[in-house]
């Protein structure tokens, strides 16, 4: 956080920056998995990589109540309506990761059952690669959008 | 236009809109099994019968309440969870209810159609296809050396099952004989890997009932087989490991210990979980008399694997057509007695004790030789032989970029993964690609059980019943 130090007791900071570190520090998810990454997001937020170091471990099951999706896994030309509905439900401000080869690009499968990318349907800010990416992987997504909204402006 | 009368003369055929009514008996409610036949049918030959008549293939809407198929099925049978009632809702009285596909108990996205009456499931109708991948229309365009790439992503919570199935079927048909070590290493993988699905099924299972520190328990103890995984095959899942031909590399060293650490570990997690969960009021009230299944609806709706066992039916693949030399090791079938939730919990546990048992014989008893088949037409060359020689070379590279062709033939063969009876039904018309394959895989079967189970129970089992099922909805659509 940008500040200067002043007289003891006082912190001086800006109000966008503390308004980007509230945002990154309780950063709610929804519970959206889909596939194989879905397993991999459950992995990473259980014991051995344990999410709610990074204030994150509150999955919402409602879309109402989120801030991030994680799109976990391939997403298919049936399930994409379904996809831009809960990305629209959710409010404002709000982000996407794109979890996984197959949400972000098709991965493997180029065939006429998947989308080619969940950015053809919602904006999507972080991409995490591998099939599936690991628990790792994913923490490391996690961070840079938290970079991401920390270096932002507040537009929303 | 008006007067004029909407008549058909001569000898044409007035066009019926309406369907025609199949016959409503136990065996025709699977009719969704059917359905997956339809697509087996292969052009040129004879037409089924059956098939020549309307198929419903709108799945949006339920059926006409005197027809739904599941609940004639389900009349007669009253269990202890049943609510059943003399007379009758009228419909305005009752209530359409959509869970899911997006809902944190569907476990994926599965979605269902609910007919309430007050608290009351009436009638319930599973949605599926929300993660169609076009699996099996992608094997035809990989030769049979990627196709295990394309297979172990179907089920994602035991690839190794899927692996092994897709491998045995191309080996039947190539006529191909996998050494002892590549055997016994096989069932190494694919027990330590039905433990892992177990535990994610215990997790979620616990969660969906409220005791969500299983979550974190069951996938605590999965990790310590995912680290050896990862250090086996370089991936936690979708490992691409198990092979036509064998497996892709031997085991690393220091595996026993390895082995050793996971037995001991897991065995203990287990320990734990029977501790917190077979006493404890909540989880029997939630479980015990919820979502009931019965032997023959079982076999009607070709309901497989330890959801089958609970029911009473000892059958395993496992032993009724043994594979990978699987016979060799020392395990029971267990089985329960009333086909509820409670006791398919019982029958997973027992299953994950067998299994463990299963990888202390394989540890003690594990051959030494070679972990693929000789066969230089299906085997790539050892390194080593690359360097040296230009034949080597060119036969890795053929076989990593043309692959191998496989005889004209057909074949199904069928494991038992942790879900049910896991086929995989290739046909091959003499060359490097599958003409057709096809996966007949246990979850899909099991989500077509779910009305079976729930019809006339409380709202509140549907979570229950789903999470006992254990559907995996990869292996569902496809």
């Amino acid at each position: 956080m940008a500040h200067q130090s002043g007289p003891s007791g006082f912190l001086l900071t800006t109000y966008e920056s503390a308004i980007n570190w509230t945002r990154t520090r309780s950063m709610w998810a929804a519970t959206f998995g889909l596939a194989c990454c879905a397993i991999e997001m459950m992995a990473t937020g259980a014991a051995h990589n344990d999410l709610a170091r990074f204030g994150m471990e509150v999955f919402r099951a409602s879309p109402r109540q989120a801030d991030l999706m994680i799109v976990a896994g391939r997403v298919s030309q049936k399930m994409a309506p379904v996809l831009r509905q809960v990305y629209d439900q959710m409010s404002e401000p709000k982000w996407v990761i794109s979890m996984g080869a197959c949400a972000s690009t098709g991965g493997m499968f180029n065939n006429y059952a998947l989308v080619q990318g969940v950015d053809q349907v919602v904006p999507v800010d972080v991409y995490v690669p591998g099939c599936p990416p690991g628990p790792q992987s994913l923490l490391h997504g996690i961070l840079m959008l938290q970079d991401k909204v920390m270096a932002g402006e507040i537009t929303r | 236009m008006s007067d004029t009368p909407n008549v058909v003369t001569g000898d044409l055929e007035a066009p019926t809109t309406e369907a025609p009514q199949e016959p409503r008996d136990a065996a025709s409610a699977a009719a969704d099994a059917r359905r997956e036949v339809h697509d087996m049918w292969v052009a040129g030959t004879e037409e089924p019968e059956w098939m020549r008549s309307y198929t419903n293939e709108g799945a949006q809407e339920m059926l006409e309440a005197d027809q739904d198929p599941a609940r004639e099925l389900h009349r007669g049978t009253v269990v202890e969870d049943d609510f059943m009632e003399d007379e009758p809702a009228d419909d305005d009285e009752l209530q359409i209810l959509n869970m899911g596909p997006q809902h944190p108990s569907t476990h994926g996205v599965l979605r269902l159609h609910l007919e309430l009456d007050g608290e009351t499931i009436r009638r319930v109708k599973p949605i599926i296809g929300y993660l169609h991948t076009g699996m099996e229309k992608t094997a035809e365009t990989l030769t049979y050396m990627q196709g295990s790439t394309n297979v172990t992503r179907m089920d994602y919570l035991s690839p190794m099952h899927m692996e092994l199935a897709f491998s045995l079927a191309v080996e039947s048909l190539l006529g191909v004989e996998i050494p002892e070590r590549g055997q016994a290493i096989r069932v190494l993988l694919t027990e330590l890997n039905r433990v892992s699905s177990h535990l994610v099924w215990a997790a979620t299972q616990g969660t969906d009932l409220g005791a969500v520190s299983m979550l974190i328990y069951g996938l605590r103890d999965r990790e310590y087989i995912l680290e050896f995984f990862e250090k086996t095959t370089g991936l936690r899942m979708n490992h691409n490991f198990i092979r036509p031909g064998g497996v892709a590399a031997d085991l690393p060293d220091g595996w026993e210990e390895d082995v050793e650490q996971i037995i001991e570990k897991v065995s203990q997690g287990v320990s734990e979980y029977e501790e917190l969960l077979n006493g404890n009021p909540i989880f029997q009230d939630r479980t015990i008399g919820v979502g009931v299944i019965t032997p023959e609806e079982c076999k009607a709706l070709g309901v497989s694997g330890p959801m089958a066992r609970a029911s009473g039916i000892k059958w395993d693949i496992r032993k009724a057509f043994p594979y990978s030399g699987i016979d060799k090791y020392d395990f029971e079938v267990p089985t329960g007695k009333h086909g509820d939730v409670w006791d398919r919990y019982q029958v997973r546990i027992a299953e994950i004790w067998q299994s463990l048992g299963i990888v202390r014989q394989v540890l003690e008893t594990m051959p030494a030789g070679d972990y693929r088949t000789p066969d230089r037409k299906v085997t790539p060359p050892p390194r080593k032989r690359i360097d040296e020689s230009m034949e080597a070379l060119i036969h890795h590279f053929k076989l990593f970029t043309s692959g191998y062709k496989v005889p004209v033939g057909e074949t199904y063969r069928a494991i038992e993964s942790p879900r049910g009876e896991l086929g995989m039904y290739i046909v091959s018309d003499g060359r490097e690609r599958p003409w057709r394959m096809h996966a007949r895989t246990p979850s899909f079967n099991h989500v077509q059980a779910l009305p079976t189970m729930m019809t006339d129970s409380l709202v509140a089992d549907i979570v229950a019943t789903i999470a006992s099922a254990d559907p995996v909805l990869g292996d569902v659509d496809r």
